[in-house]
């Protein structure tokens, strides 16, 4: 049986601040983890990160990462892109003084 | 101090001119990121995890207060009020725009500094001794020497695309504080049986994955062959270095794979033909360059209420206790101030306390200042009669912290809370292993000790040569920190040993007690400090402190 696909999110790094971002289901790229499209089939995926590649005066680095839903949207799984929602633990930067989390 | 000539002026300014428009290219799409990357790497402009990140070279560590004070006004204008002073020297900005780069350079360009070569696969910024010019135990000022390397490697059109990153470090004094044996080359001024000075030449030293302690590869190097010796051995490494593989292309792999001496047969070869065309004004520039490192007009002055006010106000005691080093000229002391405030990040300082220090300096230490590796500031040059108004000064902005050489005087890289690459965090463990021996009370007796903490196996944070060295990995999704016993950074390296399995994020800290109770423990007397416990008794008492289980379990 061929295993389960783990959801993915498109993120990448906004072109001028580089600020993380996270590509939505209208296309729209917002700084809020919850609001990603939720990607749940490879080849959709595949189509949005290329989607997301073109995309190349607005966002830097797109890839794919895991994600699970919960309550409020998709959730980062890994504890690297848990930061990545965030910002730093040191000061309450980048995301945490925008709102953003 | 160095000055740029209107050459150095006219080279930085139109390399910040070639870089504004790369920039607006980039910002227009006119340029992909693929294309735009390496031209941004070349001017030290990284994309990190949450911002992009400038990286600005501070040459072998020395500042003026102008420009240390230009560092604290682009800390305001451009990012978030502070600057992070790393391992190499350098001072990080986290949260620059792009757009705003080119701005900043031309600011850095005002101050005479740049962020040309602080990344790439190029020769870094070139580090020395945070103590030149000062230290009591110097033969020679390494600044010179450094300012000319710099000079030699800057936009050398050889070296530009070497196989990997190339880092020099050269240090003028018997006590090695410039690491110079993690270093691709290590320079060592030493005096020849005649008496003149030369170089001792250490090659292949590096920390990061694969960690080698550097070896000599010509102990007495003469003076005026510098340039085209070090020439050749960059030379040599830019055809026998590896290509294939990025974990196997740095001169450290070169030399151990072919072996020294093949390495070093392929480097005299190389030299004896650069040196029959050399040209170069090596001798003369390097003593030019001498001129500009003269030292300060010391005051011949009585050392007025010094003694008298350390037996006055024991925390201005504790803090000459422990913050100041011997200076080469009487009645001066070089004072290092600590970027380590307990709880503070290692090596972040404000506008304010930038703008402080620019002032003291100004004050009291003759305009200048130095960074160290170990992600302090230094005042190198402060009269003893004023340490105490010095003091005075320092405690309002937080920078007074009598920890210089103890437990929270730790070397921590920006770790998963900043960088790219790094595997798990190393700035809260640093905080919090300062945090909690303050809490103990334990930092005093505990006395001299190294922790330095790298987020990943690239050891920005110098992990292997730490009495305590702590990496963070990612071990299946989740942080975990290995502990390595007994390094060395001094003349007397040594990569230290891993003490056994890793421990998760929350139990980092208890293991750092466990192991340091254990040091109280078994200490023949107070002046016996942890390095030395270590080299005596070996690892077992400290494996078994951390590892208690199976120290039961063994001795069941």
């Amino acid at each position: 049986m061929a295993r389960a696909y783990t959801p993915k999110v498109v993120t990448a790094n906004a072109l001028i601040e580089g600020d993380v971002v996270y590509l939505t289901a209208d296309d729209i790229w917002s700084r809020n983890h919850a609001e990603a499209e939720l990607i749940e089939d490879e080849a959709h995926a595949q189509l949005r990160l290329l989607k997301a590649d073109r995309q190349r005066d607005r966002v830097v680095g797109a890839y794919l990462a895991d994600a699970r839903p919960g309550p409020n949207g998709p959730e980062p799984i890994h504890f690297r892109e848990a930061f990545r929602t965030r910002g730093p633990s040191n000061y309450a930067h980048g995301k945490q003084e925008a709102g953003n989390v | 101090m160095y000055n740029y000539t209107e050459f150095d002026t006219a080279y930085v300014a139109s390399r910040n001119a070639q870089f504004r428009k790369q920039v607006e290219r980039r910002i227009s799409g006119a340029l992909t990121e693929d294309e735009f990357r390496p031209l941004r790497l070349m001017n030290g402009l990284y994309l990190q995890l949450h911002a992009y990140m400038l990286r600005v070279a501070i040459p072998y560590g020395t500042l003026r207060s102008d420009q240390m004070r230009q560092l604290a006004m682009i800390a305001d204008r451009w990012d978030k009020g502070y600057g992070h002073f790393t391992t190499r020297q350098n001072i990080q900005y986290n949260w620059p725009k792009l757009s705003d780069v080119p701005d900043i350079l031309d600011a850095l360009g005002e101050v005479q500094m740049h962020a040309i070569q602080t990344s790439g696969n190029t020769i870094r910024n070139v580090t020395a001794d945070h103590f030149a010019g000062a230290a009591a135990d110097e033969i020679e000022d390494p600044r010179p020497t450094a300012e000319l390397v710099r000079q030699w490697s800057t936009d050398h059109p050889e070296f530009q695309f070497l196989p990997r990153k190339f880092k020099i470090g050269v240090s003028g004094a018997a006590h090695d504080r410039a690491v110079t044996k993690s270093h691709d080359i290590g320079l060592r001024i030493v005096r020849g049986g005649n008496g003149v000075t030369g170089y001792e030449v250490l090659v292949g030293g590096g920390l990061g994955r694969t960690p080698m302690v550097g070896q000599v590869i010509r102990p007495f190097l003469k003076k005026e062959d510098l340039l085209p010796y070090l020439e050749a051995i960059v030379s040599t490494y830019n055809t026998m270095g590896r290509r294939d593989n990025k974990y196997k292309a740095r001169i450290k792999i070169t030399v151990f794979e072919n072996g020294m001496e093949k390495f070093r047969d392929a480097v005299d070869a190389r030299f004896e033909e650069i040196k029959r065309d050399w040209t170069g004004v090596n001798a003369e520039l390097l003593a030019h360059i001498e001129q500009s490192f003269l030292p300060p007009a010391f005051r011949n002055a009585p050392e007025d209420g010094y003694e008298i006010a350390r037996k006055a106000d024991p925390v201005f005691r504790a803090w000459t206790d422990t913050n100041l080093t011997e200076h080469r000229q009487p009645g001066y002391a070089i004072v290092t101030v600590s970027l380590k405030a307990h709880g503070a990040t290692p090596g972040d300082a404000t506008s304010a306390q930038m703008r402080l220090l620019a002032d003291l300096a100004d004050k009291f230490g003759h305009g200048e200042l130095r960074i160290s590796h170990e992600q302090n500031v230094v005042l190198p040059h402060v009269h003893k009669s004023d340490l105490w108004a010095l003091h005075g000064s320092l405690k309002t902005e937080g920078l007074a912290t009598a920890n210089f050489g103890l437990v929270s005087d730790i070397i921590a890289c920006p770790g998963m809370d900043y960088c790219a690459l790094a595997t798990a965090r190393s700035i809260p463990v640093a905080q919090e292993i300062a945090t909690h021996f303050q809490k103990l009370g334990l930092e005093e007796d505990i006395g001299e000790l190294k922790i330095k903490i790298s987020g990943c196996i690239n050891a920005c944070g110098h992990h292997h040569v730490g009495h305590i060295g702590i990496l963070g990995l990612d071990r299946a999704g989740v942080e975990n920190y290995q502990i390595t016993l007994g390094g060395d950074h001094t003349e007397n390296m040594v990569v230290g040993e891993r003490a056994g399995p890793g421990f998760a994020y929350d139990e980092i800290v208890p293991a750092i007690e466990r192991l340091l109770r254990a040091y109280l423990d078994v200490r023949e007397d107070v002046s016996e400090t942890f390095i030395d416990a270590y080299r005596r008794l070996g690892p077992a008492p400290f494996k078994a402190a951390l590892y208690p289980d199976e120290a039961a379990r063994d001795a069941a």
